[in-house]
């Protein structure tokens, strides 16, 4: 057959497929589902049957007889659980907005993002090379058909790309053109269950022309195949050369795989428009199996008589083509097709969905590319991510292909697939019945599991395939027997799939049980597990979260729909939404939990659970408020103890505080107390005086005969009182005047000498009434100091009337010195009195202090005066000191600060 | 009792104050005597016996409570009569003169003629026995 014909009857194949996709989608949007129907939903899970089946089954019974069977056996008996296990499955992922297996599994345990990225690895690590396979079926039936030899051409001329490429256009147009917040693609279902129909018809005519045509019917057939032992010997259970051990394994990786494969859960999960078509599936399906391989055993026979020495693989194709039905054969290789096709298409999208909602956008959301978002439509972008994972995949499987799956038999490959997959059955399955199945459990079984299965099976294909290092398939990684890949653990009996079966599954199962037994789950976790070990309480949507409480505001909410359903979407569902639960979003700031949980949802639709969760948790915040965070919270004591010891700074600070205030109080107090002295001592001071004049001008007014020395000594006793009281307040005002002025702050730079001369000539008059000899020095320089002078001057006096004052009685002499010390000025002030006593010297600076007359004779002052002078002086920066020894006169040292030269 | 028998020490740090009571209580007859500090006062105690002390309280080094808590630890002094003439006069000091063993609480700036019918009355009375 010429080249040609071939691809130009192929194409004309996917465009019809094309157009019925078309129509179905037409119907759909109509509100006419052709797929709203179980017949059609039990033919779509005929997506099973692959090219594996299609001449896989017949290249296995060829070879190894009834060893074709245990992958039809083991979902034929699990077919009548599905009205349990499969419809639970569809009415959680419905419930949840469940997109794929990935998402399941990680919704399951608490929408966990990782669990999410590891299943999504797991299965399109799993899945590239069973895609791969369908692409060699394809080019192997051209190859027959043309008989032209693809695989040594270079790769740009190899019709199985060209393939490959259409059917990732057929994907891209008809699974991602939008995003359904079902995941619903009635066009691609449509197709798939047209194509099962078609493989059907296409298989069971070849059979019917075998078994007719070449043969007069399955008596002759089976009559002439015992004339050759070594066929028949094939179809004995005992002599097939599967052990039973084999049988059992193989029966299960199908039962697991029927449900878990990523594309028997989309067309049986996701795709499902009605969980009670699961009723007509699990008997339909199983006949269909039955319909399918009832002439399997026949062509194979076929085969096996006519065409000895040819791949057992192609026999469906090569009996016609041997036969000279060209149209026949054509007909067989569009069958073909058409089961690799429905399996490449259903596959690849089932995997972009994963990719995207799963893996991509899980690390976009968690890398700050979040603000991008505002930027760009998600929804958009999301698909751009299907897009180009679809073809990402497929150029993957289609390189897998070209590079190692070309050298395997289409059957193992596709057992290898399914053990990768049945990694999933433990979390799955475990976490729909046993409530107790915790993440970390689920991800330590995965991982495990899934390291046994690509350590035994995968490798060694690499391998032997020249990719890698063979060393470890022959004597074991690190040189250990136990290690070998074939032989793990010393265990050798049954095939290396069953090998790798028992192990990852065995130790995948148990670290499953013994980690979630030994770990707990987090709130959202355990209210995750009730949902879906107990679906049939939670069947209204939404009514899961009740544990926990969130907010968030109505605008963020809208604009996380529009941009990840799009504008018109997010808008009807707003709508929907106000108008079901009477809520006009227009007057509201904050959403309440429905609306979250309405918005949650439909983003999972589009985006998984795992990303929704993380985007709605963006915006909203969690309020969790279930018993089980607070014992979980009591449980932790670490928090605990960093909790007490934050109460314990805590105590610590208000202890700080406590004291602080208890200081400034005993300051309060102090300052009260002062007061209270102060105007104690100022009182004293004053009744002091008046009590003198007082009793005076009593004598003088009541005893006319007093002598008139008498009288004036008295009155003398009154002036002089007088003016002490006059001093006094003077003082005391002096004294209100410094704190007034020290919070005015008057100062200027002043001439220091100036003001010695000026308070020095003042006090001329009295020291030569008193016949005290004063001397003054003055230094050369003008000392200039800052602040104000009328206050220095007031020093200056104050010492030189003291010195005055307490100066040597008979020849009194002072001495006032200006001169420059370093920085400083120094005024020093001098007497040659009684001195000071030291034991007195450090409290004359202090208020009312007046030395005893015994020693300095009755002062005349106020005791305010050297107070108020080391006040001033320090206000200036200052100094003020005594130096003095009793008997030889005191010196009064002032320093004050030179004004530095202006600059 | 007769005035002139009697004396009276006056003690005060104040010259002025301690010139005018001498002027005022010689005048009305009785003997007086004058100190200006506490160990003085207790001297002219011991040398002359006084009737009547009259005895400021805020005095440098000894005050007032202290020199009649010594005189009233002398029992050779216990007809002795103790009038407090203090510039400090709340409650609190009043209580605290008789407590230290004063009889009489007076305070300045005082009137003169109180403070002489106090003096007489203590004579006329026989607050002495």
């Amino acid at each position: 057959m010429k080249p040609g014909i071939v691809i130009f009857i192929s194409f004309t194949y996917v465009a019809l497929l094309f157009l019925i996709a078309y129509y179905a989608e037409k119907r759909a949007k109509s509100n006419k589902s052709l797929v709203n129907n179980s017949f059609i939903y039990a033919l779509s899970m005929g997506v099973y049957c692959t090219a594996w089946t299609y001449y896989g089954s017949v290249g296995r019974a060829a070879t190894t007889g009834l060893g074709f069977l245990p992958v039809y056996i083991g979902p034929a008996i699990i077919a009548p659980l599905w009205w349990l296990v499969m419809r639970k499955i569809i009415y959680i992922s419905k419930n949840q907005r469940i997109t794929s297996i990935a998402d399941f599994i990680s919704s399951r345990f608490g929408k966990s993002t990782w669990l999410g990225v590891i299943a999504t690895l797991v299965a399109v690590l799993g899945i590239i090379p069973y895609i791969s396979i369908q692409l060699k079926a394809i080019t192997t039936s051209f190859e027959l058909l043309t008989g032209r030899d693809d695989l040594s051409v270079p790769f740009y001329m190899d019709s199985a790309l060209y393939i490959a490429i259409a059917l990732a256009i057929f994907s891209i147009f008809f699974g991602t053109r939008n995003l359904d917040p079902n995941e619903r693609h009635e066009g691609l279902v449509a197709a798939v269950a047209f194509e099962s129909l078609f493989k059907l018809a296409a298989f069971v005519i070849v059979g019917i022309f075998v078994t007719f045509g070449l043969f007069s019917g399955f008596g002759d057939l089976f009559q002439k195949a015992q004339e050759h032992p070594e066929i028949t010997r094939l179809f004995t259970l005992e002599t097939s050369g599967i052990t039973s051990w084999d049988w059992f394994w193989l029966s299960l990786l199908s039962m697991s795989a029927i449900m878990l494969l990523p594309r028997q859960f989309h067309v049986g999960v996701v795709e499902n428009t009605n969980p009670d078509h699961v009723g007509t599936a699990s008997w339909l399906f199983p006949l269909y199996l039955v319909v399918i391989n009832i002439f399997v055993i026949p062509i194979a026979i076929a085969g096996l008589l006519y065409l000895p020495n040819m791949e057992s693989d192609h026999y469906v194709l090569s009996l016609p083509l041997y036969n000279h039905q060209n149209g026949l054969a054509l007909f067989a290789a569009l069958g073909g097709f058409s089961a690799a096709t429905s399996m490449v298409i259903i596959s690849v999208l089932a995997l972009s969905i994963m990719i995207g909602n799963n893996l991509v956008l899980p690390i976009l959301l968690r890398s700050n590319v979040l603000e991008d978002t505002v930027r760009y439509n998600m929804s958009g972008r999301l698909l751009g991510i299907r897009r180009v994972s679809i073809v990402v995949v497929l150029l993957l499987a289609y390189a897998y292909f070209r590079g190692v799956g070309n050298q395997y038999s289409l059957v193992s490959v596709g057992l290898i697939s399914f053990t990768a997959i049945a990694q999933f059955a433990p979390a799955v399955f475990g976490g729909l019945y046993w409530k107790r199945a915790t993440k970390k459990g689920a991800l330590a079984g995965l991982l495990v599991g899934f390291g046994i299965w690509a350590y035994t099976l995968p490798l060694p294909t690499l391998a032997e395939a020249g990719l890698i290092s063979d060393t470890f398939t022959k004597s074991g990684l690190f040189h250990l027997e136990l290690l070998k890949p074939d032989a793990l653990f010393g265990l050798n009996t049954g095939s290396p799939i069953t090998q790798a079966a028992f192990w990852s599954l065995l130790l995948n199962t148990m670290l499953f049980v013994v980690v979630s037994l030994n770990t707990s789950q987090s709130p959202l976790e355990a209210s995750q597990a009730d949902i879906f070990v107990n679906i049939y309480k939670y069947r209204t949507p939404g009514a899961e979260y009740e544990v926990v409480r969130r907010q968030a505001k109505v605008k963020d909410i809208i604009m996380l729909m529009n941009r990840f359903l799009g504008q018109q979407r997010a808008h009807l569902l707003l709508r929907y939404f106000e108008q079901s639960k009477h809520f006009d979003l227009s007057k509201q700031q904050i959403a309440n939990a429905d609306l979250i949980n309405y918005a949650e949802t439909h983003l999972a639709g589009s985006i998984g659970a795992a990303s929704a969760k993380l985007i709605i948790s963006s915006i909203a915040k969690d309020d969790p408020i279930s018993l089980e965070e607070m014992f979980k919270i009591l449980e932790q004591t670490k928090e605990m103890v960093e909790y007490s010891q934050a109460l314990e700074i805590k105590s610590d600070e208000l202890e700080k505080t406590t004291q602080q205030l208890q200081k400034a109080n005993e300051q309060l107090k102090e300052l009260d107390r002062l007061k209270a002295d102060f105007i104690t001592t100022v009182t004293h001071e004053l009744r002091t005086p008046i009590t003198s004049i007082k009793a005076f001008a009593a004598i003088l007014q009541q005893n006319e005969g007093i002598s008139e020395t008498q009288k004036k000594e008295f009155l003398q006793i009154v002036v002089h009182e007088s003016e002490r009281i006059t001093r006094l307040i003077n003082q005391v005002l002096d004294l209100e005047k410094l704190g007034a002025q020290a919070s005015k702050g008057i100062r200027y730079p002043f001439d220091l000498n100036e003001v010695c001369k000026n308070a020095f000539q003042g006090l001329k008059q009295l020291m030569e009434d008193r016949g005290v000899t004063a001397q003054l020095n003055l230094p050369d320089n003008i000392l200039q100091v800052e602040g104000n002078p009328d206050q220095i001057t007031q020093v200056i006096v104050n010492l030189l009337s003291n010195a005055i004052k307490f100066s040597d009685e008979k020849a009194g002499a002072v001495h006032l010195c200006l001169s420059k010390e370093g920085k400083n000025a120094q005024i020093e002030v001098s007497d040659n009195g009684k001195g000071i006593p030291e034991k007195d010297q450090q409290f004359i600076f202090e208020k009312f202090t007046q030395l005893s007359d015994k020693i300095m004779g009755k002062p005349k002052g106020s005791g305010l005066g050297l107070f108020i002078s080391k006040a001033i002086v320090e206000q200036h920066h200052g100094h003020i000191q005594v130096i003095s020894k009793a008997g030889e006169g005191a010196t009064f040292l002032v320093t004050l600060p030179l004004e530095s030269p202006q600059e | 009792m007769d005035k002139h028998e009697t004396t009276v020490l006056l003690v005060d740090d104040e010259p002025n104050i301690l010139i005018a009571l001498e002027f005022l209580i010689q005048k009305e007859g009785y003997r007086v005597l004058k100190a200006q500090q506490g160990a003085e006062a207790l001297q002219l105690m011991q040398l002359h016996q006084p009737e009547i002390v009259v005895l400021d309280v805020m005095m440098p080094e000894m005050d007032g409570f202290e020199v009649a808590r010594k005189i009233r630890s002398n029992e050779a002094f216990d007809k002795t009569r103790i009038i407090f003439l203090s510039a400090k006069g709340t409650q609190k000091d009043r209580l605290n003169g008789y407590a230290n063993g004063g009889e009489i609480y007076l305070t300045k700036p005082f009137d003169n003629q109180e403070v002489l019918n106090t003096i007489n009355e203590v004579v006329e009375f026989g607050l002495f026995e």
